[in-house]
């Protein structure tokens, strides 16, 4: 049916889709679950580390990442994608940082990574990411958590799941989640949203979580500034220690 | 001849308690001949902020446009105003990029942030940022205005209070200033209102 149209990208297919799009859709969906949720004090985002072998030295894979120190990422889909991203992210921010010494907001970078998505839609002999992505920050106007598809288009989530599992977390959080939840609260929540459609043992080492949330700014630049930070494998542990 | 006296001009701006001031002349010179005396070198940059240009001033009036541009783009984009810090950040990067063919501009920045806290600073030609917490001056009488404001000058002055001091102290280093004069300029920037007066002085 769309076979006829599927090949060039930039071809609008009779129903009005660009199938490129689509399959790329296809590919986060085949990608592990990740989630995230917004606190009323910080956002959480979490995914699972899932290799293809036990002999994998899984502390050399980073699948959350920070962007700047106000803002960090994690995604469902390709990987090396995922990188390619990553950095174009961090270039934008030290871009911004530079003309105007200050941090993007989080909507500001949303934007600059969700047009270089679109970008990668529209230009030729490019095929779009296979990645989606959750980006987490924290700025003047509070917590805020994106959502960023392969097609370039964006959106705010209070609670989201990308992925494998993406329906089944979605109804999970939906009933989880509430307005006034605080950031312990949410990382336990996304740790349980998880382990719902978790194959195998979850320990500290199969999953990674980051947090934006009150901290101390390590650049002494502003007090008080929240920073975003991974958590390290102990922690993670006393926080599944509490669900078992 | 130097390029920056050839329109000549003096810009002050001063800190006060919970309220900034700047003040310019209002000459426009051609070396020697004075060419109008309607020139004042401030521009509104947000609600309670304001850039002056001291220098040459076809560069202050094109870099005011481009700033006007920049600022309503920003306005644009993160659906808020800019803040005065960042605006010198700003104006310093842009200068910056033209570090091997300059503008030939002095700006002085001077406004109130989101929580009314008062900013001033200056910059040199290619946009050397330097911040004070009591006042910073610009142009061609920039040696008597340092020596008026050390002087004049003390901390947490009143608007009224700062008025004075920062219209004395520009009025007296432009009568001492062939280049600077014809009048001045001031605004007292408060977090309720601008209040923006015109002084007579020498009118040579």
């Amino acid at each position: 049916m769309t076979d006829r149209y599927s090949f060039s990208l930039t071809t609008f297919s009779p129903s009005g889709k660009l199938v490129q799009i689509e399959y790329a859709l296809n590919a986060v969906a085949q990608g592990v679950t990740s989630i995230g949720i917004k606190a009323t004090n910080g956002v959480v985002i979490a995914t699972e580390k899932k290799t293809a072998s036990p002999l994998i030295d899984d502390s050399s894979l980073e699948k959350v990442a920070t962007i700047c120190p106000n803002i960090g990422i994690v995604y469902s889909g390709m990987g090396p994608d995922f990188r390619v991203l990553v950095a174009k992210a961090r270039k934008a921010a030290q871009k911004y940082k530079q003309v105007y010494d200050e941090y993007p907001p989080t909507g500001i970078l949303v934007k600059e990574v969700a047009s270089v998505m679109q970008e990668f839609t529209q230009s030729g002999g490019v095929r779009p990411f296979g990645v989606s992505l959750l980006i987490a920050g924290y700025d003047q106007t509070g917590p805020t958590l994106y959502q960023v598809d392969p097609s370039g288009s964006y959106w705010a989530w209070k609670a989201s799941a990308i992925g494998k599992n993406m329906i089944n977390a979605k109804t999970f959080l939906e009933k989880r989640y509430s307005d006034d939840i605080e950031i312990e609260d949410a990382v336990h929540t996304a740790i349980l949203t998880l382990k719902e459609g978790f194959e195998g043992q979850m320990t500290e080492n199969s999953i990674e979580i980051g947090i934006i949330g009150n901290g101390v700014n390590l650049f002494n630049s502003d007090k008080d500034r929240p920073l975003f930070k991974k958590l390290a494998p102990s922690e993670v542990k006393d926080y599944l220690a509490n669900i078992a | 001849m130097s390029i920056m006296s050839y329109n000549g001009g003096a810009l002050v701006a001063m800190v006060g308690k919970n309220c900034v001031a700047i003040a310019s002349d209002k000459r426009l010179g051609v070396q020697l001949m004075t060419v109008s005396t309607e020139f004042p070198k401030m521009y509104q940059a947000t609600e309670k902020s304001y850039v002056g240009f001291a220098g040459l001033a076809t560069d202050s009036q094109t870099l005011s446009e481009r700033l006007r541009f920049k600022i309503n783009m920003y306005r644009l984009r993160e659906e808020r105003e800019i803040e005065p810090k960042t605006l010198s950040n700003m104006i310093s990067s842009t200068l910056y990029e033209k570090r091997f063919g300059p503008y030939f501009v002095e700006p002085v920045v001077a406004g109130l942030n989101k929580k009314n806290e008062p900013f001033i600073c200056v910059m040199d030609v290619i946009g050397c940022l330097n911040e004070a917490d009591d006042f910073v001056v610009s142009g061609t009488s920039s040696q008597s205005l340092y020596g008026m404001c050390e002087s004049l000058w003390e901390p947490d002055l009143e608007p009224e209070d700062l008025f004075e001091t920062i219209s004395q102290a520009l009025l007296n280093s432009i009568d001492r200033d062939c280049l600077s004069g014809w009048g001045a300029l001031v605004h007292i920037i408060t977090p309720e209102r601008v209040i923006t007066r015109t002084l007579k002085g020498r009118q040579d």
